[in-house]
């Protein structure tokens, strides 16, 4: 199906998923997604690096830092794609894990040889918005646009 | 996604099929580091298999590009594809690593 056609179309796919606390799911999430994003033809460098790396890094985030592998605890995710973008939100069952606090720049000298540090920092430069807010738990927002001049 | 390793004249080349990410990044670790046990100093990781790499896989790859060099060893990659090439620039890792474009011509400069 041609990016043409899919824009004559008033588009709108849904997902909602829930997942236990478990790191083994996140590829099989993330491949959900990027079939759903390929199947409506969005910028193919988009689907193969953009949505799953950032969407890995958030569903880590989540499972690792906010529910710390509870197998008690899930880990919601809702995306939507509509003619414009993917909006896709996550939201997890921790105490309060601020992605913020842990922001610094990884390719800065002193860090660039520093194991970790770059999740967050992929996240906001491989989507066009991030948002961080609390709905019953924390929930992470992220937008791409489909193209570059989309608002 | 899965890691085959195989000798190839005096290097250890692990070849990344599938993704390199959270839920793997330890075996990647664990295999080399083995190799790194048994004497090995020479390492090339292709990527000509693989689809992304996470913060967790790239993470991995500097650490275990340190404790190689701290045995007097040597890391180098190959095959990035445009999306792993950017996600090297972005991060700035391009910097870290010596990087080929091919196989051959990373096993010829060791």
């Amino acid at each position: 199906m041609s990016a043409n056609y899919i824009d004559t179309l008033q588009l709108r796919l849904t997902l909602e998923l829930c997942a236990p606390s478990d790191i083994r799911f996140i590829e099989g999430i993330v491949a959900l997604i990027q079939r759903q994003c390929k199947e409506v033809s969005f910028p193919s460098s988009k689907c193969s690096l953009n949505i799953p790396v950032a969407l890995s890094e958030a569903l880590a985030n989540a499972i690792l830092r906010a529910n710390k592998e509870d197998p008690g605890k899930q880990v919601y995710v809702r995306s939507a794609i509509d003619n414009d973008r993917l909006v896709i939100e996550i939201r997890d069952e921790g105490p309060g894990f601020d992605l913020r606090t842990s922001m610094r720049d990884p390719t800065l000298d002193e860090n660039i040889t520093r194991e970790d540090g770059r999740g967050l920092f992929l996240m906001t430069r491989l989507m066009d918005r991030i948002e961080l807010f609390n709905n019953n738990g924390n929930v992470v927002r992220m937008t791409l646009n489909r193209h570059a001049e989309a608002e | 996604m899965s890691f085959a390793i195989k000798k190839q004249s005096e290097v250890v080349v692990v070849d990344v099929e599938g993704q390199l990410i959270v839920g793997n990044r330890q075996e990647l670790k664990q295999k080399v580091l083995d190799e790194l046990e048994r004497g090995e100093r020479k390492f090339l990781i292709d990527f000509s298999q693989t689809g992304y790499i996470d913060s967790s896989g790239l993470g991995v790859l500097v650490s275990l590009s340190k404790k190689i060099r701290e045995q007097g060893g040597e890391l180098r990659l190959a095959n990035l594809n445009e999306d792993l090439k950017t996600l090297f620039e972005l991060t700035k890792l391009d910097t870290l690593f010596q990087i080929a474009d091919t196989r051959e011509r990373a096993l010829e400069t060791f």
